[in-house]
């Protein structure tokens, strides 16, 4: 036990002999109770802000503002959720969702396809400077947004890039995780297939489309999970960039639904904002949680 | 490890890294350079023209009372973040491993939270300790605790704290499950057997036998703590009050495009940027060994 374990092999439950006794180890009895107590006492926990959150998205105003607030949702469900969408606080939030939506997909993707290539010619070919440049890879993990902020935004401004789709996605699309994950995996492709393709005359990027990229698709899937969150979930990046209410992604929109000064702020349509800006990336979890499981813990290596 | 089968070619894989290369050196090195060479620097006043200080700007920052208090705030609060998040996942992955059937439920339960936004988080958080609207500030009030972490330090710094821990726990709840479940269950019967009780279990075989997750966790969640929780810090206090909450990053965030004062932001920069590396290199240097490829 020196490696800590892959969670992927939880996601096969450990197999206990049928005829073994009872209560060794595992609990029975009033301890399994509590076990099961415990546990959902950690999920009530988890769920309670989001409970909420929801409720609050459900109901008026003056509910709100003359605590305590009901705990149960109210009847407002739609009145909140429309008027959130269609005219929001500064912007519609549909526009806003539609923002996200453009940032993470081109994160993602944008991540993911630089990655394949410079780690295809990494693995696959002998050039110069390539060591140079898979270090220079490398020193990014060295170099987040927030360590670089005033300069990065001086050279996306120097591009006209505020408050544009490029500025939101460009600065943000190296990668070195996604580069070392294809890296890793292209080193394990056993070398006959590659024979074989030049045997056949198969030119590189042939090798690269019909054999290597059909061969990553888990990988890329999995990878796909994680960097669609992480591009969601980006805050202060579009916080910089983007001065144009119009041009605000969902997660960093809440905060600037806020009123600045001592007015009451509108709490049904920002809690309403809240947990729609979560819906997106939680389904995404939950519907590939393989894939999202995989994805955490190969993305961590 | 190297292949064995190359293809032929230097203009093609100039051209299938090139992507990266620009990208990485337009918006990482270059911005990395100029922040190292303006923390050298101070504008005048009217940004005109920039005067050589060496390392002036380190000097003063290093000096700075505020500086250090927010040096502090961050080692207070990332440590907090850290301990609250690992210690409840952990409590929750025991009881989970305990469990023969169900383990699985409760972890598609509890893994949800970790799509959840830091800022989104901030803003539930935010929502439920709020000082006027806030449903548990005026169940406090009924109990005759008047919280109001607008004005008050500590309950700032509680309030950041439990929002940037309650989205972590998913992550480390996870890797604490699977680092329980890869655990020989005949090491912890075989104890059993020679009579240790569930805690003596738990201190002396199964916290020892899961050190290698604990360790890893300890090293991502303290860089979660430094570089991605400025979203929680932001929605919640803005730093306050009296910078009560301000951790590095919020600190050049806020000396840089609200301060404007761009030597001592850069300077700070480069502090960041140190961090950063030693905390990299600790990863890596432990994550080379973890591995076996």
């Amino acid at each position: 036990m020196t490696t800590p374990a892959d969670p992927l092999a939880a996601e096969v439950p450990p197999k206990k002999p049928k005829a073994q006794p009872d209560g060794m180890v595992e609990k029975r009895g009033a301890g399994l109770w509590l076990t099961h107590l415990g546990l959902i006492l950690g999920v009530l926990f988890i769920f309670f802000p989001i409970w909420l959150a929801f409720v609050a998205s459900t109901v008026t105003q003056p509910e709100i503002v003359r605590p305590p607030m009901p705990l149960w949702p109210g009847d407002r469900f739609f009145e909140n959720y429309g008027k959130a969408l269609t005219s929001g606080i500064n912007a519609p939030v549909a526009l806003m969702l539609f923002n996200s939506a453009v940032m993470a997909l081109g994160i993602a993707l944008g991540k993911i396809v630089i990655s394949l290539l410079s780690a295809f010619a990494i693995v696959y070919f002998r050039f110069p400077g390539r060591r140079v440049f898979f270090w220079l890879i490398f020193l990014t993990l060295m170099l987040p947004v927030e360590v670089r902020i005033v300069p990065t935004y001086e050279v996306a401004a120097s591009f006209g890039m505020l408050n544009s789709y490029s500025g939101l996605i460009f600065p943000l699309i190296a990668s070195a995780t996604a580069t070392f994950l294809f890296r890793q995996f292209f080193l394990t492709v056993p070398d006959e297939l590659a024979e074989a393709a030049r045997i056949d005359g198969a030119r590189p990027m042939r090798f690269f489309w019909d054999i290597l990229l059909p061969m990553s698709r888990t990988n890329i899937a999995a990878l796909f999970v994680i960097l669609f969150i992480y591009g969601w979930n980006q805050y202060l990046w579009p916080l910089l960039i983007t001065t144009d209410p119009s041009m605000n992604t969902i997660v960093m929109g809440i905060k600037q639904m806020f009123p600045s000064g001592d007015d009451v702020a509108d709490w049904p349509v920002i809690m309403a904002t809240s947990i729609l800006a979560m819906v997106p990336p939680i389904i995404v979890v939950i519907s590939m949680q393989r894939l999202f499981i995989r994805g955490l813990v190969e993305s961590e290596k | 490890m190297e292949k064995r089968v190359t293809f032929q070619g230097v203009l093609l894989p100039l051209l299938l890294v090139l992507p990266q290369i620009v990208v990485t050196a337009v918006f990482f090195f270059y911005p990395a350079g100029q922040a190292i060479w303006q923390s050298l620097f101070i504008p005048d006043p009217f940004g005109l023209s920039m005067r050589f200080v060496g390392l002036g700007n380190f000097e003063f920052l290093l000096s700075d009372p505020y500086y250090r208090a927010s040096f502090v705030t961050t080692a207070i609060f990332s440590s907090l973040v850290t301990v609250v998040s690992m210690g409840v996942a952990l409590y929750l992955a025991v009881l989970a491993d305990r469990l023969i059937k169900g383990s699985g439920t409760y972890r598609t339960l509890l893994i949800w939270p970790y799509a959840v936004a830091p800022a989104v988080a901030g803003v539930l958080w935010l929502f439920m300790f709020n000082t006027r609207v806030g449903v548990v500030t005026w169940y406090l009030g009924l109990l005759g605790y008047d919280w109001n972490h607008v004005l008050n330090e500590g309950e700032a710094m509680g309030l950041v704290v439990v929002a940037s821990a309650w989205g972590r726990i998913s992550y480390n709840f996870l890797f604490f499950l699977a680092g329980l479940q890869a655990i020989p269950k005949s090491v912890i019967e075989a104890a059993a057997i020679d009579g240790a009780r569930f805690w003596t279990r738990f201190r002396t075989i199964v916290f020892p036998l899961l050190s290698p997750t604990t360790f890893f966790l300890l090293v991502v969640n303290v860089v979660y703590a430094f570089f991605e929780t400025f979203g929680v810090i932001h929605t919640i206090t803005s730093g306050g009050p009296q910078q009560a909450t301000t951790i590095l990053v919020y600190k050049v965030f806020a000396d840089g495009f609200v301060g404007q004062d761009l030597g001592s932001s850069a300077a700070q920069s480069v502090i960041l940027l140190v961090v950063v590396s030693v905390l990299t290199v600790i990863q890596f240097k432990y994550i080379e060994r973890r591995v076996h490829y």
